[in-house]
């Protein structure tokens, strides 16, 4: 199983990194959220699969009594997912935003900060 | 020599001016007009303290002080900062705090009611400490750090009227080159410990042969001759110094008489009896220094402004200094320490009376100034008595520093006669510079000045006519000042015992040597004018020089600058991103490739129905993702991939990250549908097809890169100690049989506390952006200024045709 969810990682970055490639606001978001699920998986995956069993002490026990899943990925991919929903709530906002300041989604547009024509540096003291 | 007495004298000495530099502004603001007299007791109290020195090392002894400063028990570098005291550095010291105290009291007169006196007696007092440091200083990181610090003040004080680009200019030439020549100071001095294993210069000159005979030897002096070529001004680093002069008068006067300029010549000295002797030495030294000499004294007849005209004729007489030191002889040693008085006296006191001159007539022109003697007569005495220094006239220390040149002249080595030669024409030329000096200004018609001149204050003259009669005083008592001070100093350098016996020779060679020095001094003083308007010619034909030079390399540096910015800084995202992702995908694969670690092609995994099921529908989500050709599909299609990942966590023991995994993921698609069906986007993609291609090759790589890595971490052993701990513990410590929810809320509880930190942070951020409009706040921070005229306030923003705001 684990063999199979490495080649999904990889198609995960694969998309990901095409969107983030794109020159278009909307589709750079998209690679980000699906990059970070990509990198959740990635995670998950490392820590090795165990099928149907959550980690989880029965009642009037100290110990599971059979193997469980690994449950220090699992709380990693918690801490992740949450900041990553916060990371692509930000980036949409921003990216509305920037789009109604600029009136554009192409970032080949959007050279505010850094113009196309910036001065040269003075050649003077 | 730490069985010496520590003497913590030494420590304050060095310290003392930083600590009145700090408190110099404030005694500025309540005792402006008297500050520069206040200020100067404290260099007059250093003074003071080096003068109970001089008795002990005119014995033959030194006085020490070592404090352990940076230590570190995996690095043998003893850093220390320590300092100690012999012959050389005390005359050394000495000049710096005496020319240091008439200094001081000449800024209070030159710059009274200037707006920024404070900061600049502050500045001056700051160079007076780097300066005690560094000829004070034992341990070689101690000299440097001292030695970079006269570099950055002296920054400070060149380019103190920051606001005329010319004293910027020269500021920042004269960091440049002399922090250049730092830069291989130190490496020079890192080598010296390297090879001789001495960090302190007091146990090193024990060591005399340690360098010398060491094959790298040759490296070490041209490092340290660099760092002391530039501070002392040799051609072809002789630039920056005359443009230096765009310094304050005060500045001028003592970086050219008795500091800056000299820590070169010191640095020379002090390495005299470690680096000296060898046909290296013997060579390079004259040969730079007497080129040196020539090109200073010559520059200096072609100048009308008077500063201008002193500016060179240190040039020539740091040349004078160099090719002494580098004939390794006893008596060129001599003459060296006697000339560097004498000209410290001298020159510091005619900057001091230009200075003058130019503050109560309003120019510093030789041909606009004349007949000023009844004016400012006390200026004039004092001008008279350095001009007589200057020129070498009989039973002035400047006289006997000839003589002592001249003795080096003798028919069996035609060396040194050569050399002797060039010192003669080089003081001839110098001693015309002093007589116009001293004499056009004062004598001959008065003419109009932009300023009614009238005597400048005691301040500013008190200075001047007492160096002046120092340097004819030391002459007069030539004999003991001889025991008293050279002889302890010429010892340190010549690093072997050596008497003075100095006194008037009325040898027949000296004199005619003398007498020709003079004549050559005349004439050309008789002939100045014609001299400068020949030496102006050739100015107009020979343009080049290192001054142009260092303008090609500091604008060639700037466009350099330039051009990298421009072709890594291009503001093109998607380029940014390609360099990432490159990189990202050599950092995969190279150590797999490096460590022979690709993994094999896998077996065909055997799953049940609904996995292979669900990762098909992932798959295709992705596809989707990309092949969209609405935005609403594109965006139902997120939701799919981000559902699946919700289900494989479900299937594999991760209930709490799938529901966690749906409920993100069902907001997101919400909002992302929500704002989008307010925007108004291009729903192609805009890449062409060749574009698409390598985007998609870049992500292709980038994507079997991840495989390929995760299949290689897959095929070792998991560590699970970490798990085990945790699994093992939760119910019996933590008391929770969620195992994930106790690694969050226990172990992991301050990453927990960041994630909350990181939500919050972004809600602000979205609610603050949310609640920003156009043309920034109405009121507060970044708010815009009243509009001066009638009429909506310009935008600062661009605002474009469509924007919906």
């Amino acid at each position: 199983m684990e063999i199979a969810l490495a080649f999904l990682v990889g198609l995960f970055f694969a998309v990901a990194i095409y969107l983030l490639l794109s020159r278009s606001l909307i589709r750079m978001l998209l690679g980000i959220a699906i990059i970070g699920n990509g990198v959740n998986l990635l995670i998950f995956t490392v820590g090795r699969l165990t099928r149907e069993v959550p980690p989880i002490v029965p009642d009037g026990e100290y110990a599971p009594l059979e193997q469980i899943a690994n449950p220090l990925p699992q709380a990693l991919i918690l801490t992740a997912i949450v900041i990553g929903f916060s990371l692509f709530a930000f980036l949409l906002v921003l990216t509305y935003r920037a789009y109604q300041e600029l009136d554009a989604d192409n970032t080949d547009t959007m050279r505010v900060a850094e113009p196309e024509d910036s001065p040269r540096p003075p050649l003077s003291y | 020599m730490s069985d010496l007495p520590n003497h913590y004298a030494l420590l304050l000495i060095a310290l003392a001016p930083f600590i009145t530099a700090l408190l110099a502004p404030w005694v500025n603001r309540f005792a402006n007009g008297v500050s520069g007299w206040i200020l100067a007791t404290v260099p007059a109290a250093i003074f003071l303290v080096l003068a109970t020195y001089i008795g002990p090392i005119a014995d033959g002894g030194t006085v020490s002080f070592t404090m352990s400063w940076v230590e570190s028990q995996y690095f043998h570098f003893p850093i220390n900062l320590s300092f100690f005291v012999d012959g050389l550095s005390l005359i050394f010291a000495l000049l710096i705090s005496g020319i240091g105290t008439f200094i001081v009291t000449y800024s209070g007169g030159y710059l009274n009611g200037h707006r920024h006196q404070g900061r600049f007696l502050s500045f001056i007092l700051m160079f007076m400490g780097s300066m005690l440091g560094l000829v004070l200083a034992d341990n070689i990181i101690t000299l440097f750090v001292f030695w970079e610090l006269t570099s950055i003040t002296s920054f400070l004080l060149i380019g103190f009227n920051h606001n005329k680009e010319a004293s910027r200019r020269a500021a920042i030439q004269a960091l440049v080159v002399t922090g250049g020549g730092g830069l291989l100071l130190l490496f020079g001095l890192l080598m010296i410990f390297a090879v001789s294993g001495h960090s302190e210069l007091s146990t090193l000159m024990m060591d005399q042969n340690v360098l010398r005979d060491h094959p790298a030897y040759l490296l070490v002096l041209l490092l340290v001759l660099g760092g002391a070529f530039t501070k002392s001004a040799q051609v072809p680093f002789h630039f920056w110094l005359p443009n230096a002069m765009e310094a304050p008068t005060p500045v001028s006067a003592y970086l050219h008489s008795a500091t800056m300029v000299k820590a070169g010549v010191y640095l020379i000295a002090r390495m005299s009896p470690v680096l000296n002797d060898t046909i290296y030495w013997n060579t390079i030294l004259p040969i730079f220094g007497g080129i040196t000499l020539l090109t200073g004294a010559i520059m200096a007849l072609r100048q009308t402004d008077m500063k201008q005209m002193l500016a060179y004729t240190t040039l020539g007489s740091l040349g004078m200094l160099v090719m002494l030191l580098g004939l390794s002889e006893k008596v060129a040693i001599l003459a060296a320490l006697l000339f560097l008085v004498a000209h410290a006296f001298y020159k510091g006191a005619l900057f001091m009376v230009v200075g003058a001159i130019d503050h109560e007539s309003g120019t510093r022109d030789l041909t606009e100034v004349s007949g000023l003697r009844a004016k400012l007569p006390f200026t004039f005495i004092a001008a008279v008595l350095a001009a007589i220094s200057m020129a070498g006239f009989p039973i002035s220390l400047g006289y006997f520093a000839k003589e002592e040149i001249y003795l080096l002249f003798g028919p069996e080595n035609v060396w040194s006669m050569a050399l002797v030669l060039v010192a003669l024409i080089g003081n001839g030329l110098m001693m015309a510079v002093g007589l116009a000096i001293a004499i056009k200004p004062f004598f001959g018609k008065m003419l109009e000045t932009p300023k009614s001149p009238h005597e400048a204050p005691l301040s500013m003259y008190w200075g001047p006519i007492i160096l002046g009669v120092l340097g004819l005083a030391a002459g007069f008592y030539i004999t003991d000042v001889g025991q008293i001070f050279f002889a302890p100093a010429a010892t340190a350098v010549y690093a072997k015992l050596v008497e003075t016996h100095l006194k008037l020779h009325f040898d027949a060679l000296l004199i005619a040597l003398s007498v020709a020095t003079w004549v050559v001094g005349g004439l050309a003083f008789y002939k100045l004018e014609s001299i400068r308007s020949f030496l102006r010619r050739v100015a107009t034909v020979w343009r080049w020089g290192p001054d142009q030079g260092f303008d090609q390399f500091m604008f060639g540096l700037i466009r350099l600058a330039d051009r990298v910015t421009r072709l890594l800084h291009h503001g093109r995202l998607e380029l940014y991103l390609i360099l990432v992702f490159v990189c990202l995908a050599g950092a995969l694969f190279t150590p797999l490739i490096m460590q022979d670690a690709l993994p094999k092609l896998p077996a065909f995994p055997n799953l049940h129905f609904y996995e292979w099921s669900i990762i098909a529908i992932a798959a295709i989500g992705l596809i989707a993702v990309i092949a969209a050709k609405t935005r609403l599909v594109a965006i139902v299609s997120l939701g799919i991939q981000g559902f699946s990942v919700a289900v494989i966590f479900l299937l594999f023991g991760a209930p709490d990250l799938g529901f966690t995994q749906l409920m993100v993921e069902t907001l997101s698609v919400v909002i992302l549908a929500l704002v989008m069906t307010r925007l108004h986007l291009d729903q192609r993609d805009a890449r062409v097809l060749e574009e698409a291609v390598r985007d998609g090759a870049i992500a292709i790589v980038c994507g079997f890169g991840f495989v390929a890595v995760l299949l290689a971490v897959l095929s070792v052993e998991l560590d699970t100690s970490l798990s085990d701990l945790f699994v093992a513990t939760s119910v019996p410590i933590a008391h929770g049989r969620n195992i994930v929810n106790v690694i969050l809320v226990d172990y992991r509880a301050l990453d927990t506390l960041g994630e909350i930190t990181v939500v919050m942070t972004a809600g602000i951020a979205i609610l603050a952006l949310i609640g920003i409009r156009l043309g920034g706040p109405k009121r507060g921070i970044g708010a815009p200024k009243k509009a001066p005229k009638s009429g909506a306030p310009k935008r600062t923003t661009p605002r474009s045709k469509g924007a919906r705001a």
